[in-house]
């Protein structure tokens, strides 16, 4: 009984954290607020759903499972982020600091 | 069964906000961005419709969903470097320019 | 739920493949595929077709984005105008599209279990596949045992699709191992790699030999270790790949693997049984089924491990050639 409604603390929060970050995809003015809304979210709330169903099981090789999808996404998935972020820098994405600062550049020339 | 049914249908909003970011983005880095985010939430809706349906052998896919995602992400940062075209490569010559 | 779910799924899939319909930018039109391939695996898992989903998460959303990439990275990402007008080609379309619809109004409802389909051979290997083969996974059963010369079939086309890529672009030489090449900047991936790859192998190893039990069996497991090792050539580079696992060998290992399956044929031909008649294996027949689908689980894994990270090298190869010129 105290399991599951832990459980159902976690998958509420899991839930919540995914939905912010889906949000923060469009909300957030320049790709790499973007990338950090998407990533930072995703991790937390894989962490907390992942847990949350954790909780439900008999503890068996569902548990397992469970666990080797938790260590899979949590290595591949700020990984992908962070090489993304990387290529997007490397190919000339701007942040929008830098954006504003060319802007006025060109202005003043 | 309640609480995973309402997880289940937040993870699928998730996904449709995803797809919709994928499938109108401003750059090519903000597609990949909505596809990466598709792919693990993907992951995670099948584990939690596993429980719904009192399917845990569905895990096994979530297991490979998490995989080839990764491999996709990879392979279209691989390429892209490769199908870069001309002009795109004129214009970030000249942001870093104006650097 | 399952209906609302599987509606929800299917908007989302006419919405991605109207989109990939009007996007002239090729790249994002592979990405597209690959979340098109996501979805309609979802859908299956949904509607319980759990080996199907397997399938078509492995192949369509990976082995066939990186395919379909690298042929992007010969032919360029542009899509090219098109001149000609659109009426004739609608016209066709809208009249076949009706003459189906029309064809579709004949059709049992949808989930009547009293379809043709339901009535023909469902049952009988419902109810006597648990005591003739004694599998779990009936999927696997139907596949490697009642339905033994498909998969044979299938297994050859794998092959032979092989061999059709390698005698069109030919594989890359090993010897080329001084190129430059991989996600050299990225460490973080390159790290990540190191660990990512081992354990996908051994996930491969375990859909591979569980197939029996759950979903999962040779074609996935191939498709999954073949996908391991192009992460490595991804990252690391195509020379330290074709280092490590070199084209000849995998040419010999296509071969071998349907001569595995074929072997286990004529094996079961020579003992008194039909081809591919698992029963004469062993003493019992149900331990002989079983030999059976192991052995030609593992010729279908080997062949098409080997097939697809053959077609990925030859594209590779031809991909970083073009890329140096």
């Amino acid at each position: 009984m105290i399991l599951e409604s832990i459980s159902t603390i976690l998958l509420i929060l899991g839930a919540f954290f995914s939905l912010t970050g889906a949000i923060g995809l469009f909300r957030f003015p320049d790709f790499f607020t973007r990338v950090h809304a998407a990533s930072v979210t995703d991790s937390i709330a894989t962490i907390l759903i992942i847990f949350g169903l954790i909780l439900r099981t008999d503890f068996d090789l569902v548990t397992v499972k469970l666990l080797l999808i938790l260590v899979f996404l949590l290595f591949t998935s700020p990984t992908a982020s962070h090489a993304l972020a990387k290529s997007a820098r490397h190919g000339g994405l701007l942040t929008l600091p830098e954006i504003r600062a060319t802007k006025k550049e060109d202005c003043s020339s | 069964m309640l609480i995973l049914t309402a997880t289940g249908i937040a993870i699928l909003a998730v996904m449709a906000l995803a797809l919709a970011r994928a499938l109108k983005a401003d750059t090519v880095y903000d597609r990949i961005l909505g596809v990466n985010m598709f792919g693990t939430k993907t992951s995670l809706f099948i584990a939690v419709i596993g429980f719904l349906g009192g399917r845990p052998d569905f895990l096994d896919i979530a297991i490979v969903y998490a995989l080839i995602n990764f491999i996709g992400m990879i392979a279209v940062l691989r390429f892209f470097e490769y199908t870069a075209t001309d002009d795109a490569l004129k214009i970030n010559s000249t942001k870093q320019e104006q650097l | 739920m399952t209906e609302l779910i599987d509606l929800v799924l299917l908007g989302m899939l006419a919405i991605t493949a109207l989109r990939i319909i009007f996007l002239k930018d090729l790249f994002a039109v592979v990405m597209l595929f690959g979340i098109y391939s996501f979805l309609s695996a979802l859908i299956f898992v949904n509607l319980d077709a759990v080996d199907v989903a397997f399938t078509e998460a492995s192949v369509g959303a990976g082995i066939s984005t990186v395919l379909m990439l690298g042929t992007l990275a010969l032919t360029g990402r542009k899509e090219k105008t098109n001149n000609h007008t659109t009426f004739l080609p609608l016209l066709v379309v809208v009249i076949t599209g009706a003459a189906l619809i029309y064809g579709t109004l004949d059709m049992p409802p949808f989930g009547d279990p009293d379809n043709p389909a339901q009535q023909h051979v469902a049952p009988r290997y419902i109810q006597d596949s648990p005591q003739e083969i004694g599998l779990p996974n009936m999927v696997t059963s139907v596949l490697a045992s009642y339905r033994g010369f498909d998969t044979l079939g299938e297994t050859a086309v794998v092959f032979a699709a092989a061999i059709g890529v390698l005698s069109l672009l030919g594989l890359p030489k090993h010897e080329k191992a001084a190129i430059e090449s991989g996600l050299k900047s990225h460490l973080v991936l390159r790290v990540v790699a190191k660990l990512i790859v081992p354990l996908t192998l051994l996930f491969a190893l375990y859909v591979q030999f569980h197939g029996d039990y759950g979903p999962g069996g040779g074609f996935q497991a191939g498709v999954i270790a073949a996908a391991a090792i192009i992460l490595y050539a991804l990252v690391f580079g195509l020379p330290m790949a074709t280092h490590v696992i070199q084209p000849t060998l995998l040419k010999a290992l296509a071969a071998i693997g349907v001569l595995i399956y074929a072997g286990t044929g004529f094996a079961s031909f020579f003992l008194g049984g039909n081809f591919l008649d698992y029963n004469v294996l062993a003493s019992d027949p149900v331990a002989g089924q079983h030999i059976g689908i192991i052995l030609i689980e593992l010729g279908v894994g080997v062949t098409v491990f080997a097939a697809m990270l053959s077609i990925f090298y030859a594209f590779a190869g031809q991909a970083e050639r073009a890329n140096i010129q």
